[in-house]
């Protein structure tokens, strides 16, 4: 990196100082507000609770230092095992991570059957719309009330099949994947929205000329169209990795992270250590998010990478 | 354009389009229907189990009725609207700025800087829960709407200044530079040379960011409580009591707290689209 | 009492002087200033029933500024720690027993012992232990339910049952009940609570109150042959196929229709139960109670839930608060708020009068009459926080999975090792 390359044209002409060093000065006083907002509610609050993590306090009284312990117990580090609920808690998050980019392609495949400009089509774009702007927690209970044993949809549809009821949130082997299935509908929708403005951007001179080549259908697809949704895909999977991560609503509506807490992800088990009705062990739950966010890091750092990469290539 | 126009198809084509097309949005949209219905459905339909079946009366009105004139909806409304306008205004206007100090200047750390909003974003909010409580219960701003908008604020700025960062990256370099030899000031170049040509990306953000502000339950609950600061979605929850949740009430409420942002859509819908193909990451 | 005998004209001198003293305070000089009350009664009828209370005390005290926000009740349970730390109300809502431990171990608080030494205070006496913590009390109770076995009298007359008074009798009933194509029991496990109700019951009357009392204080092991027992005996039920499957699946309500339409014949419950079956269909002809039987010969003990009103101690207006805590537990009030037209549940003034319900009339009869085991909070009351949701946990995983006893109770055990230190 270097100073400032735009050339000055000016004679140097005895100036004040901020005109001298305008183009110095300047973009540090348009990012001002936006860096202290940001270090204040963003960059501060991640070292506290780093902090706080280090120390049993039950957010009432005083907090007492700890150290290490309560990630020791976390991890089962020393002659204690793993924290069981935390043990299942990681491994849905995965399970969440992996599953939610489905609304990838789905979110694709959407947007590729509404990219047309029939009639109306404005409105049905819109109501396709619809999933990913109503509350999550109605989402959820819908879902709950869709899965249901005996009176679900769900069981009725199956049944026409031959199939025999299942209980998907009753059974922790299932539980995970109800959630996340009710979570991809609204994350669909969003991702579709994100490729029909990519599909917008298209350029059609290349279809065209991809067209008179022959391609058409899922070679079009492939080769032509796809790589100019680059920019949509990524935006599509920065915001469903975050969605992943944001999975806390329908979890607390759906299962409230059972049975038996076979559906808890680390952001509930947080939740649920530190401030849920009977948590009470802020350390603990500050200690299970910095896990959470060293896991995250490693898709940040590799974000960063990708668009350091980018930026290298670019001016 | 990509798929083939279906006028360029054959009228069969055409038609079972036309007609897939209801079908579909139906099918997608099943689990909002049975909302829907359940807006209409007397409380008694839940008790014995009538969820998914008609209504055994019809009680649009006085669901309805009582969500607008029995409860504080109207004033979750408000209070959404409240909040959702000015953290939009805010987050925009910061990570416009930002936006343009990242894309336009090269300084020493610039990219740090810019990598810092990114990883921010990423951020699982949970981390941010406790510290961010007491720091607003600190400024006396605990339960108000301008503690949850100075936070909304901050925790969106990060994804906007990589939106408006790319979006600013992605327009003519030489328009600013003509600027600085005609000796513009910097921050004139700002306001008048570069926001005009973000505007569909002010817009396709403003949408965004509605719709995520709307739709925030969490925060809500961290940091508010009660009608006289607490949004619709939180808000919602007042319809479920301690021992009862009342379904019908609570449908109802989503329908009419889900009306906002779809109608913001709706009609902001052109520049949405328009703004986020330019602002996507090069 | 640990106070020392004193001639009782000195006990009575005092009180009296007390209670003048208060008197004074609060009659003679009128009330003035800001009250601020956050309650928790969110339902249509208790939000009805606090707001009525808050205009009647206006009225009384025409020069007080009382602001009331009602939160859900749902959300207050957390939202509580950060409402009474920062600008604090001076009147809360909150619960009994060990639910007020953290915020009187926090001093968020405040000590109203003066408010019970006052002679009108000796008609709350049942529910003194509850308020109490380090002999001292935190807060006064408005109300409280019984629990029971709710279940269809119809159903139990078409087959010629009898109310169960023990086990014996309970597991034949069941069986009568199964051999007819129904469920004994429904129940909604989703939030857990309703499995900690069944322990309750099975405990204290398999090992009596002061076992599990002292189970919850941590004083017992959980892998205990005394706490298998009870599993023991639950699991007898869990075997016949007793409870409703998938009950894991469903909230409390949600399990309202197998009882309602006649899928299972009983559900052990709160009595705010009684108005959803009503709701439901169900008519008083259909619907009755049962106190839960006998096991072990040990005195009843019964889950009497007390809610209740705290003063913060960071409150601006003490004086204002506590007359509102004393207008909260008077006769009239009392009488007033737990009628059949307001909350239906039970005064803890024992001058007041019970509403003319059957259920409430009943359960009445049994905590006054049937109950000399002792009263319990509830299992997420009565144990630690922690505790009380590891443990329901657990419970829930027996119920369907009684096999893993074995597992569940050496990680309660691990659980009650480190919460009591």
């Amino acid at each position: 990196m270097t100073y400032a390359t735009v050339p000055d044209t000016h004679p140097p002409a005895p100036r004040g100082w901020y005109k001298r060093n305008q183009i110095a000065v300047t973009p540090f006083l348009f990012l001002a507000p936006a860096i202290l907002f940001f270090a204040v509610y963003v960059i501060i609050p991640i070292g506290q609770s780093f902090w706080i993590s280090l120390h049993e306090w039950d957010g009432l009284g005083e907090a007492t230092w700890v150290g290490t312990a309560n990630y020791e117990r976390l991890l089962g580090i020393g002659e204690q095992n793993m924290d069981r609920k935390f043990e299942t808690s990681f491994w849905n998050n995965i399970k969440w991570l992996i599953l939610y980019l489905l609304a990838i392609p789905a979110g694709l495949f959407i947007a590729l059957f509404l990219n047309q400009t029939v009639r109306g089509i404005r409105v049905y774009k819109s109501l396709f719309f619809f999933p990913f702007v109503i509350s999550q927690v109605v989402v959820g209970l819908v879902f709950s009330w869709f899965y249901l044993p005996r009176e679900g949809l769900l069981n009725a549809l199956i049944g026409l099949f031959g199939f025999g009821p299942v209980n998907i949130l009753g059974d922790p082997s299932l539980a995970t994947y109800g959630i996340i299935a009710a979570g991809l509908w609204p994350q669909t929708a969003y991702c579709m929205i994100l490729y029909l403005t990519g599909l917008n951007a298209v350029d059609p001179e290349q279809v065209e000329a991809a067209r008179l080549d022959g391609a058409k259908g899922w070679r079009m697809l492939w080769y032509v169209i796809l790589p100019q949704l680059k920019p949509a895909t990524f935006i599509a999977f920065v915001v469903t990795i975050i969605g992943a991560l944001r999975s806390f609503d329908l979890i607390s509506v759906m299962t409230n992270g059972g049975p038996f807490g076979s559906t808890r992800v680390l952001s509930f088990y947080m939740f649920e250590e530190s401030l849920s009705e009977f948590g009470f062990r802020m350390g603990y739950g500050a200690a299970i998010a910095v896990i959470l966010f060293f896991i995250m890091l490693a898709f940040i750092i590799y974000f960063l990478w990708s668009m350091y990469q980018d930026e290298r290539g670019g001016r | 354009m990509f798929p083939t126009p279906i006028e360029k198809r054959p009228r069969s084509a055409q038609l079972s389009y036309q007609a897939f097309l209801p079908l579909a949005l139906i099918l997608w949209l099943l689990p909002l229907i049975a909302v829907a219905n359940f807006s209409i459905k007397p409380e008694a339909d839940f008790v014995n189990g009538n969820y998914w079946g008609m209504p055994s009366s019809f009680e649009m009105f006085s669901n309805y009725g009582r969500v607008f004139f029995e409860s504080n909806m109207p004033r979750y409304l408000l209070n959404s609207l409240f909040i959702t306008v000015p953290t939009v205004i805010g987050a925009v206007a910061l990570s416009a700025m930002a936006g343009f100090a990242l894309g336009v200047y090269r300084f020493k750390g610039n990219l740090f800087i810019f990598f810092m909003f990114i990883a921010g974003n990423f951020v699982p909010f949970q981390i941010l829960m406790v510290p961010v409580r007491d720091l607003t219960i600190d400024l006396n701003l605990y339960d108000t709407k301008t503690g949850l908008i100075l936070f909304h604020i901050a925790f969106q700025t990060g994804f906007c200044t990589l939106f408006m960062r790319n979006f600013i990256r992605a327009l003519p370099f030489p328009l600013i530079e003509a600027a600085r030899v005609e000796g513009v000031a910097e921050w004139r170049i700002f306001w008048y040379v570069v926001l005009p040509l973000m505007k569909p990306a002010l817009a396709a953000l403003a949408v965004l960011i509605f719709t995520f502000i709307w739709n925030d339950y969490f925060w809500a609950v961290v940091l508010t409580q009660g009608p006289g600061a607490q949004p619709v979605t939180a808000g919602i929850t007042e319809f479920n009591s301690q021992f009862r949740a009342a379904y019908h009430l609570m449908s109802a409420g989503s329908i009419v707290a889900a009306l906002p942002p779809v109608a913001m859509f709706f009609l902001m819908q052109k520049h949405f689209i328009a703004g986020l193909t330019l602002g996507a990451v090069k | 009492m640990t106070l020392q005998k004193k001639p009782a004209w000195v006990a009575l001198g005092v009180s009296s002087l007390l209670a003048g003293a208060a008197f004074a305070g609060s009659h003679g000089a009128a009330l003035s200033g800001d009250l601020k009350i956050i309650s928790d009664m969110s339902n249509p009828a208790p939000r009805a029933v606090m707001e009525g209370m808050v205009a009647d005390f206006q009225e009384m005290h025409p020069d007080l500024d009382i602001e009331l926000t009602i939160v859900d009740r749902e959300a207050w349970k957390t939202q509580i720690r950060n409402a009474l730390g920062a600008n604090p109300p001076d009147v809360v809502n909150w619960y009994a027993a060990n639910r007020m431990l953290p915020y009187v171990n926090a001093g968020l608080f405040a000590d109203v012992s003066d408010l019970w030494a006052e002679p009108e205070f000796e008609a709350l006496a049942s529910t003194k232990g509850a308020m109490t913590i380090d002999g001292a009390q935190w807060g006064v109770p408005y109300t409280y339910y019984q629990w029971g076995v709710y279940y269809r009298k119809d159903i139990f007359d078409e087959l010629g049952l009898s109310e169960p008074t023990t086990w014996d009798e309970e597991k034949a009933n069941c069986e009568a009940i199964l051999a007819s194509g129904r469920k004994c029991y429904t129940i909604g496990t989703k939030f857990l609570w309703t499995a900690g109700g069944w322990f309750d019951y099975l405990n204290s009357r398999t090992h009596g109150y002061d076992f599990h009392m002292a189970l919850a204080r941590g004083e017992v092991p959980w892998t205990d042959d005394r706490v298998r027992q009870t599993f023991a005996n639950w699991r007898e039920l869990i075997d016949m196929g007793a409870f409703i499957d998938d009950h894991q699946t469903y909230s409390w309500q949600e399990a309202l229709p197998f009882m309602i339409n006649g899928e299972a014949a009983a559900y052990l419950m709160g009595n705010f139960a009684v108005a959803a079956f009503r709701d439901g269909g169900l008519t008083d002809d259909q619907l009755d109670f049962y106190q839960f039987p006998k096991i072990a010969d040990v005195d009843y003990a019964e889950d009497a839930p007390t809610d209740t009103f705290h003063i913060a101690s960071g409150a601006q207006n003490m004086d204002a608060a506590k007359e509102f805590l004393r207008f909260v537990v008077s006769v009239d009030n009392q009488t007033k708020i737990n009628g059949g037209d307001a909350l239906g549940q039970l005064p803890v003034n024992a001058n007041a009068e019970i509403g003319d319900d059957k259920f409430l009339q009943e359960g009445f009869d049994m905590l006054s009459n049937n109950a000399s085991g002792g009263i319990m909070q509830f299992f997420d009351r009565d144990f630690p926080a922690e505790m009380a949701s590891v443990g329901m946990e657990g419970l829930q995983e027996f119920m369907v999975f009684p096999d893993n006893l074995d597992d569940i109770l050496a990680r309660l055990e691990d659980a009650r090792a480190r919460i009591y230190e």
